[in-house]
């Protein structure tokens, strides 16, 4: 068991949007549904958001977690450069990313740097249960 | 005794002596049976559910008002739908390999996929574009693409379906030119431009600007359409995208209509014309899910709902403007990445859907496509599924062979009723121009898609492979990769293409493509279509519009 009293009171604040050009945003909005419901705080940020957009974003709401739904196929390049970019400017928070993604790509994203990644059919339990852990909540 | 009065002496003995030993000993799996529109399902349906149900009234003959059963007075035995897959990516020649390859396999009309840059107005070598370029769609900056795609191909047999919206014109405009280069004139093009704004700010998510400049921008198109190309759907209204985004099929269909009255009513005002004089150019698109009966009921009510909505709301006289012409696809959103060779039952259900519900033309998705775009083989799938519908089954044989099943006409009148309601809800409130800027429709899908998403947690909605048997690997299949030289060869042509044309022609253009959307009493669409065929890019047409009009931002519906 962590040692609860030592820890900074949970903020549970993380940050929701859609990389690129891509207007899918059912998952999104879903998603940012369920970590409400969860207790979490989300800042919706919407769909066609750039890499630059993003870690701008979460740089000034401070979040501890990035949420990110692709469904263009476009997911390498643009995980890759918002990583790149993220960590150039210090940004360190957990990133997960969900969306359509050949099982083959999964790999790949974690090598660059991606807490999980989510494919479609994921439950919503798992969801809440991915952020939680990138919170470093459980166990 | 009345047939009615006898029937009912019959049903309640047959529930008394019958049913109710049974269900002491075995009762039902559930306690009650819901449609996915929240109906509730009862156990046998007869002629008392239908008392004062009229069978002139309600449904009428295919071919005639109120076109419940078909827009057709004989159906698919003289025009079977057309078959048509939704296709497109990388670049010019990776599209135009694959839409031969379609045609070779028995398919009958071209769709039309672009890109995420092409649909939003950004030319390939633009920073927001460069990662999309070729990903959902082909990349079309310009008209010299277009020639490509369709090399080796008949622009005047084949019929072209566009899913192109914020951009419909600037597209159109390059198809025109490339056809008419080569001796095809725009009066005998066949086809359709998606050209849907509204729904793009409702569900779908690709528009570019404010509503009122795109409501104009869509109007001058379908005003066009109606007077220079006869055999052109200067639009395809779209409840697929909001069914996608998580509408139910009442919503689905409710707010497609109110997205059409809107159309109607603007392209009256803005044209000077009588609705019969357009109205036959408008076209639909809905979606086919697997929950078989309540679809059918979806498309028939649709059908009746619009030839009244046209008659009685707009005065329409022309069968034509009374009919609703529909193209539908199986629902990407059922599809599974888990287990994924179980899509093709789903997706041969929701054609089978579709069919039964009398679509004019259908595509359904490809076994693969919760994990990337189809391939050759998948796609291949999808078109002969279409074709034991319509060649072994025998459902094409007879004009709405659902028709007068006390089941599917209860169905049909209960969607037809909600949707009634949505439609006067929106209407309320002033149309849906104004609904969309509330944020409305789109809030009331966001909860329905939350609502639905928790009873799959909960197990209400099985879904096979994800939440009820189950395995623990998700299979690899061959999936289809953008080949990443696709984006270097367009935008290498592109580079080709705005040194080589005539600088002075184009500046000319674009100078009076500005004018012309400075003021609002011309259309927009003969300027634009200069501009394109003077070798413009769509990024530059975009561009002088997004200066001029402006760019929209959602408003924050949570």
């Amino acid at each position: 068991m962590r040692d609860l009293e030592r820890r900074e009171p949970a903020r549970r604040k993380v940050l929701v949007a859609k990389l690129g050009l891509d207007g899918h945003d059912r998952g999104a909005k879903v998603i940012t549904m369920a970590l409400r419901d969860a207790g979490f705080r989300v800042v919706y940020m919407g769909v066609h958001q750039s890499p630059e957009d993003l870690v701008r974003t979460a740089l000034e709401e401070d979040v501890e977690a990035i949420g990110i739904s692709i469904l263009s196929g476009s997911h390498e390049e643009l995980v890759s450069d918002l990583i790149r970019l993220a960590r150039g400017r210090g940004l360190d928070v957990p990133v997960i990313v969900g969306g359509v993604i050949p099982p083959e790509d999964v790999q790949k994203l974690k090598e660059m740097g991606v807490f999980e990644v989510l494919l479609p059919g994921t439950p919503l339990a798992k969801v809440v249960e991915v952020f939680k852990k990138a919170l470093g909540e459980e166990g | 005794m009345s047939g009615l009065e006898e029937l009912k002496r019959r049903l309640e003995e047959w529930e008394r002596e019958v049913v109710a030993p049974l269900l002491k000993k075995f009762p039902e799996r559930k306690r009650a049976f819901l449609t996915e529109e929240g109906l509730e399902v009862g156990r046998l349906y007869t002629p008392r559910d239908l008392e004062k149900w009229d069978y002139v009234e309600k449904l009428g003959f295919p071919g005639a008002y109120p076109f419940t059963r078909g827009i057709y007075a004989t159906m698919y035995r003289g025009r079977p739908w057309t078959i048509r897959q939704y296709a497109g990516y990388g670049s010019a020649e990776d599209t135009n390999e694959r839409y031969r390859y379609l045609l070779g396999i028995g398919q009958t009309g071209l769709s039309m996929a672009f890109d995420l840059p092409t649909q939003l107005g950004y030319d390939p070598d633009h920073p927001l574009a460069w990662y999309e370029v070729g990903k959902v769609g082909v990349s079309m900056p310009a008209v010299t693409e277009m020639d490509m795609v369709f090399r080796d191909i008949p622009m005047d047999k084949i019929s072209t379906s566009m899913t192109i919206n914020a951009t419909a014109i600037e597209v159109l405009s390059m198809y025109i030119a490339v056809a008419e280069s080569r001796g095809v004139p725009r009066a005998v093009l066949d086809g359709t431009t998606q050209n849907d704004i509204l729904k793009e700010y409702i569900a779908r998510n690709n528009y570019i600007y404010p509503p009122e400049p795109s409501m104009r921008y869509s109007v001058d198109l379908i005003l066009y359409a109606a007077r220079e190309m006869p055999k052109w759907n200067a639009i395809s209204i779209s409840g697929y995208h909001m069914e996608e985004a998580g509408a139910t099929p009442a919503m689905e269909i409710a707010f497609t209509f109110a997205d059409a009255v809107e159309y109607v009513r603007w392209a009256r005002e803005r044209g000077k014309l009588d609705v019969d004089a357009f109205a036959p150019k408008l076209t639909f698109f809905f979606a086919a899910r697997t929950n078989l009966f309540e679809q059918v009921a979806k498309f028939r009510a649709a059908r009746r709902m619009w030839a009244k909505i046209m008659r009685d709301w707009f005065g329409a006289r022309d069968p034509r403007s009374m009919v609703l012409r529909f193209h539908t696809q199986t629902a990407g959103v059922l599809l599974t990445a888990q287990q994924p060779m179980v899509n093709i039952i789903r997706t041969s259900l929701q054609a089978l859907a579709a069919v039964l519900g009398g679509t004019q033309s259908l595509h359904v998705n490809s076994y693969d496509e919760a994990l990337s775009l189809p391939t050759e083989e998948s796609v291949k799938l999808s078109i002969r599924v279409q074709q034991v519908l319509l060649y072994e089954s025998g459902v094409a044989d007879t004009v709405d062979p659902l028709g007068g099943s006390y089941y599917v006409e209860w169905l049909t009148d209960q969607i037809e009723e909600r949707a009634w309601k949505y439609l006067e809800e929106i209407e309320k409130m002033g149309g849906m121009l104004r609904a969309v800027k509330l944020g409305y429709p789109q809030r009331e899908i966001a909860r329905a898609a939350y609502e639905w998403q928790l009873k799959v947690e909960k197990g209400e909605v099985p879904i096979i492979g994800v939440n009820v048997f189950t395995e623990p690997e998700i299979p690899k299949v061959k999936v289809l990769k953008v080949d990443p030289a696709a984006r270097e060869r367009v935008v290498g042509r592109l580079r080709q293409l705005r040194e080589s044309r005539d600088q002075v022609r184009v500046r000319t253009a674009l100078d009076n493509l500005r004018r012309a959307a400075e003021r609002e009493d011309v259309s927009i669409f003969e300027p634009i279509f200069e501009a394109v065929k003077a070798g413009a890019t769509l990024g530059e047409v975009s561009g002088v519009l997004r200066e001029v009009w402006g760019e929209w931002r959602a408003p924050e519906v949570f």
